[in-house]
């Protein structure tokens, strides 16, 4: 299996600082026959039947969330590009960003005269700081083309939380508010930023539009599978001698990504989807990278048999914990609860009925968090628990041996006897 | 939800974002005067500001170096890389130099998981880290 690169395509072929190479290949014909050939309906319906979904980790159908805010009265409409990637193991934004910028404005623009936006922003992640010169000159080059002519581009900087690449939680955040996140309905589309219908859609699903615009929803819906049309980018980083980026279709098979392309070696288990995603072992490799099955933000973290399970899930959780908003209730509590149980374990203190403890915290938090973050901080655990069970009851039955010999003075008395 | 909203608070970000480039920190006295022009609590201010990492209400060094603890960096052995930082520079992560020029942080992901172990100082993104690397370009801004 290779790679098949069509998202990527202009990647290192075109020059990211100047729109003429960009125009040269093909550049801003999908506009152009948005604009000329199709109304704003006939656009979301391309895109609805193209079958493109959120490649942000989510998977909402994307023409679905188009239609509700084109249908949505409301005096003005915002459209939001979401570049706040903060998922663990997840650079393909930076990427897009970094080679093609262009696609994106592209994308923005056919998007913004969808559903009816004069005025857009693009979050940017604080982290992706480097990024903005480059961004604000492949606007200034867009303006310039005429391409945003009735699209005004606001760039936003976050600086440095996890939980505004929640879309709620960013809403808030450009509001100038703390990025917590928010009780829904109502849905962004209908009720959004400063309470006009929005959309918020991720930097990779933007930069996909221009693509079936320009090709036709046939061509790209024929990539794929049943759920998951066109391609995915995939970040394969930890234990592969060759880490980065690859485009694949969907319903490619990890192992042809992990093994084939990335050269993984004495793989043990891989993390899909970022620090909230899959925790899949070996024997599950053939698994199909689709919506259906697994995906999420395009995170593909390798370990190999050298690394720690517990170490592992306990600094994925630390992650969580620091990086939970705290609003919610079972989020904030259920991820303290989470840690408390993991610091006990890696610290070779941990007692029986750990393991219940974790798993009896995970079914609050997934049914009842306000938003993704606590509903899927259950999944790393849930499957770490299932597929290596026997690393964490080994912990628990080590501590036990620690304290028994800490127990146990040098005279070989037990402790509790010279005490008395 | 929370506060008074106004047509101009959503300005709040970027005008913290201003002061924290500009002086290194938020002063009280800064957050006083922004609530003061926005007519909001100062404690909506303040919660902005220590919702965020790249904030600081204390005064922070010129350079912040910024070490990612993530777990893609962790399986790069990141904690070697923040240990050579703090030797090199004679501080702890969360400490400023003496001499105020810098500080040192461990961040959470910041997307160079193809680079790691990696790290940020000011906004330059440093991939690839070993210890003769990281001494080299800590010195680069000494």
């Amino acid at each position: 299996m290779s790679e098949k690169r069509i998202l990527t395509e202009n990647c290192g072929l075109i020059d990211p600082k100047d729109i003429n190479t960009y125009l040269a290949k093909q550049g801003l014909q999908a506009w152009r026959k948005a604009r000329k050939t199709m109304t704003p309906q006939q656009v979301i319906e391309e895109i609805k039947r193209a079958g493109l979904r959120g490649r942000g980790g989510a998977g909402f159908p994307c023409g679905l969330k188009w239609e509700l805010a084109g249908r949505a009265e409301g005096e003005k409409k915002y459209l939001i590009c979401n570049a706040d990637e903060g998922e663990v193991g997840t650079f393909k934004d930076r990427f897009l960003i970094q080679n093609d910028p262009f696609s994106l404005l592209e994308g923005m623009a056919i998007s913004a005269f969808a559903i009816g936006a004069e005025k857009a922003f693009i979050y940017l992640r604080a982290e992706y700081r480097y990024l903005l010169e480059g961004l604000r000159n492949a606007l200034r080059q867009a303006e310039d083309s005429g391409l945003l002519e009735e699209l005004d581009i606001e760039i936003r900087e976050g600086a440095g939380a996890y939980i505004c690449g929640e879309e709620s939680a960013l809403m808030n955040s450009i509001e100038g508010k703390r990025g917590e996140a928010r009780f829904r309905p109502p849905f962004p589309p209908v009720n959004g930023l400063f309470g006009f219908p929005t959309i918020i859609n991720n930097v990779e699903t933007l930069a996909n539009v221009p693509l079936i615009i320009r090709n036709g929803a046939d061509w790209y819906s024929r990539m794929g599978t049943k759920e998951s049309k066109g391609t995915k980018l995939f970040c394969v980083s930890g234990d592969v001698s060759r880490p980065g980026i690859y485009e694949l279709e969907m319903g490619s098979s990890l192992k042809d990504l992990v093994i084939g392309l990335a050269g993984g070696e004495d793989v043990m288990m891989v993390q899909v989807g970022g620090s909230t995603g899959r925790v899949l072992p070996f024997s599950m490799i053939d698994i199909p990278l689709a919506y259906e099955s697994v995906l999420g933000s395009g995170a593909v973290i390798v370990f190999d048999h050298s690394r720690d399970m517990v170490d592992f899930l306990y600094r994925t959780i630390e992650f969580l914990n620091e990086e939970s908003c705290g609003l919610c209730t079972p989020c904030r509590e259920g991820i303290e609860c989470l840690i408390e149980v993991l610091d006990r374990l890696v610290n070779g203190e941990g007692v029986q009925g750990d393991l219940e403890i974790l798993e009896v915290s995970c079914a609050p938090m997934a049914s009842a968090s306000l938003c993704g973050l606590g509903q899927s901080a259950p999944t790393p655990v849930r499957d770490s628990l299932q597929y290596f069970r026997e690393a964490f009851a080994g912990r628990i039955s080590q501590s036990v041996l620690l304290r028994s010999l800490k127990s146990i003075p040098s005279s070989g008395k037990p402790a509790s006897y010279n005490q008395d | 939800m929370t506060g008074i909203s106004t047509d101009k608070r959503d300005t709040l970000l970027a005008m913290i974002t201003e002061e924290q480039r500009t002086l290194g920190f938020v002063s009280k006295s800064s957050m006083f005067s922004m609530a003061q022009w926005l007519g909001i609590p100062v404690a909506e201010v303040y919660g902005v500001v220590t919702f965020h990492t790249f904030f600081s209400v204390k005064p922070q060094g010129k350079h912040v170096v910024r070490s990612c603890k993530s777990v893609p960096c962790h399986l790069k052995r990141s904690e070697m890389v923040a240990s050579w930082i703090g030797d090199y520079l004679g501080v702890n992560a969360g400490e400023t130099t003496p001499d105020g020029r810098f500080s040192f942080e461990l961040t959470n992901c910041i997307g160079a998981c193809d680079q790691s172990p990696a790290m940020l100082v000011d906004d330059v993104l440093y991939g690839d880290l070993n210890q003769e690397r990281v001494a080299k370009i800590l010195k680069s801004f000494d």
